[in-house]
């Protein structure tokens, strides 16, 4: 995100505060999809996303006048976003949550042995991806996709920063050793 | 060994970096480690093309999620809109409200404090003399007078001064026909309801006159909306 954006972000926030609905409307489609797509990673169900960016842009209404530009506005929103997913997974059980994830991941490419055979070794490292656990995977998210910082990842966690180096690196061996088990050999680690 | 050992430390650090490096979110002074690490390490700059690899298929992976449908924006507005009709005010209330807010939010809290304590008691002899305020309603706008459009009466937000003493703010009180109806609002913001007598406009304009040549008395004020 541009320094510029983030200071947009902050202006509509300010809006926001004094009950400005076109600035939420504006702050909505500028985040919804990214804040969508942070959650469904984490709780694997499309409905339920939807259902809980409504919450969290709810929050962010209800809120904003509490906040403080401490950090990005994004960190912000994926704070309360990640905070939503968790507590709507602790109250599915455990069968369910499976089911579920295992329902909605796309299998828009073969497994990972097919795709290898097809030489195809993007889909691969693709459908490795989804085989993180969940804490590996919000990790590699919000530093790839999400773009966020050390410092960023930290708050949104809710842990110590060299936590979050040490869990991404962590994340990066899984990965590997998946890519491995599915016979793609990266020579690392 | 302890060089050694220093360089091993440093190489891993650099290398828990990379992932930060290639998504372009380091500070300028890490960037630069990076990149000098990279130049002189055939072996690191290679697991920094594994990265790249995997930053790229992160990307590819989320932006196939596709986006949510219109669903959660109409479920998010109906909410606001729900909220929206019991706890924000629309027009002008609100903006008041928020107006005041940044007026006075530019004050220390230890002056407001102070300034508070004194206004405190000023309501509790206040109370005890004029023995009302528990009786009439909090007004937030002037009582109209029927025709002629006279106010009887006109508010302020008021935040005193903090050198205030108590037998200033009631003589200041006594001498403006006032008396403090709501507050302390936000730890130091006073409510003043003026007796007045002529337009609004008018007794808004001599009030604020009358206030500002009190400094020692009134730190700020702004009037209440008509």
């Amino acid at each position: 995100m541009s320094a510029n954006q983030a200071t947009s972000d902050e202006v509509l926030i300010g809006r926001i505060a004094k009950g400005d609905r076109l600035a939420m409307q504006v702050l909505f489609a500028r985040h919804h999809v990214r804040v969508y797509r942070f959650v469904l990673r984490l709780v694997g169900n499309p409905t339920t996303a939807e259902d809980l960016i409504s919450d969290v842009f709810l929050d962010v209404w209800r809120q904003a006048e509490k906040f403080e530009g401490r950090s990005a506005v994004s960190t912000w929103m994926l704070a309360i976003a990640r905070f939503k997913a968790l507590s709507a997974l602790r109250k599915r059980p455990d069968e369910e949550l499976d089911e579920k994830t295992a329902e909605t991941i796309e299998d828009a490419s073969d497994n990972p042995e097919v795709a290898l055979e097809k030489k195809d070794k993007s889909a691969v490292l693709r459908q490795c991806l989804e085989k993180l656990s969940l804490e590996h995977r919000e990790i590699v998210d919000l530093v790839y996709y999400h773009e966020k910082s050390v410092e960023e990842v930290a708050e949104i966690v809710g842990i110590p920063e060299n936590t979050v180096k040490t869990r991404l690196f962590y994340a990066r061996k899984k990965l590997a050793e998946l890519l491995q088990a599915a016979g793609v050999e990266r020579g690392w680690p | 060994m302890n060089t050694m050992s220093e360089k091993v430390d440093d190489r891993q650090e650099i290398e828990n970096l990379l992932p930060w490096h290639a998504a372009g979110t380091l500070s300028r002074r890490d960037a630069e480690r990076v990149e000098r690490a990279l130049a002189s390490d055939q072996e690191l700059a290679r697991r920094f093309e594994l990265v790249r690899e995997e930053l790229a298929e992160t990307i590819h992976l989320n932006e196939s999620l596709g986006a949510p449908s219109a669903r959660a924006m109409e479920k998010l507005f109906a909410a606001i809109d729900a909220e929206g009709a019991v706890k924000r005010k629309p027009g002008f209330a609100f903006d008041l409200r928020t107006r005041v807010s940044e007026f006075f939010s530019a004050f220390a809290p230890r002056t407001l404090a102070y300034a508070s304590g004194v206004a405190a008691l000023v309501i509790l002899l206040q109370a005890g003399v004029i023995g009302d305020l528990a009786l009439n309603k909090p007004a937030k706008t002037s009582e109209l007078a029927s025709v002629d459009l006279k106010v009887k009466s006109v508010d302020f937000f008021v935040i005193f001064s903090p050198q205030i003493s108590t037998e200033q703010l009631t003589n200041f009180l006594h001498d403006n026909k006032a008396k403090i109806v709501d507050g302390p609002k936000g730890g130091a913001t006073y409510q003043v309801r003026f007796e007045a007598d002529g337009s609004p406009q008018d007794e808004i304009a001599r009030l604020k006159k009358v206030m500002e040549a009190q400094p020692k008395v009134v730190r700020s004020e702004l009037e209440v909306g008509h």
